[in-house]
């Protein structure tokens, strides 16, 4: 089974983990994102491209179950305004045993950050500016190829 | 033939818009000859588009290279490098 959303509105994990337990499964690994604050940011704003970015999504997980084998794949994104502490992303596996649901769980974040459309504009106070691509993103990425 | 266009993040800010429709004459062949011609159009377009290197697109909803023909799309977004997760 494959869940992808793109909301505005706030991550329930609770709901969102109950939808990837399985009975016919053992384990469930899942990755949270949060918006940092550490550096003076007030607020997180996220674009997507509708449509291309659901799509986008629904390719990984169908790729990360196909790979691992996996039960279940979830990936849900928040678009829109954010602030420090808030959920942006949270990613769930679920497979028969630990090893097949961590891995793929990596594999789909690493995989997300460099190939679904979202783009990150960050403001710290009156001053707003587009998040600039990391080297470190692609490197991440690639090591799943 | 018309083409729909899309533009994210600052490519959009630049250009003052996220989507147009052009209609690109037909020595227009790939996405990185889209972008060419497309700065002429305003000072926006051309700030946008000064430096290809910083661009990526996609056809139809699916990313490709900038050197991938347009034939037969009728959607082309181009936009910076994805900033997600």
């Amino acid at each position: 089974m494959i869940r992808v959303a793109v909301q505005e509105s706030a991550i329930d994990i609770a709901a969102e983990h109950a939808v990837a337990e399985r009975a016919d499964a053992g384990a469930v690994a899942t990755f949270t994102g949060l918006v940092r604050g550490d550096d003076g940011v007030t607020e997180l704003m996220l674009e997507h491209y509708p449509g291309a970015t659901e799509r986008a999504l629904e390719a990984l997980c169908a790729e990360a179950v196909a790979r691992w084998t996996l039960a279940a794949a979830t990936v849900v994104h928040r678009v829109g305004p954010m602030v420090p502490g808030d959920r942006v992303v949270f990613v769930a596996t679920t497979a028969r045993h630990r090893a097949a649901a961590l891995e793929a769980c990596a594999f789909l974040i690493d995989r997300l950050k460099t190939g679904a459309p979202f783009w990150k504009r960050e403001r710290r106070g009156v001053d707003a500016r587009w998040v600039e691509a990391r080297d470190t993103d692609d490197a991440a990425a690639a090591r799943w190829l | 033939m018309a083409i729909e266009l899309l533009y994210f993040a600052w490519v959009r800010e630049s250009i003052g818009m996220g989507a147009e429709t052009v209609a690109p004459p037909s020595d227009v062949v790939t996405v990185s000859d889209l972008i060419g011609w497309l700065t002429t159009r305003s000072p926006g377009h051309a700030a946008a588009f000064a430096d290809p290197a910083r661009l990526r697109a996609a056809l139809d909803q699916a990313f490709v290279p900038l050197d991938t023909p347009i034939a037969g799309a009728g959607e082309v977004a181009i936009f910076p490098p994805v900033t997600g997760g």
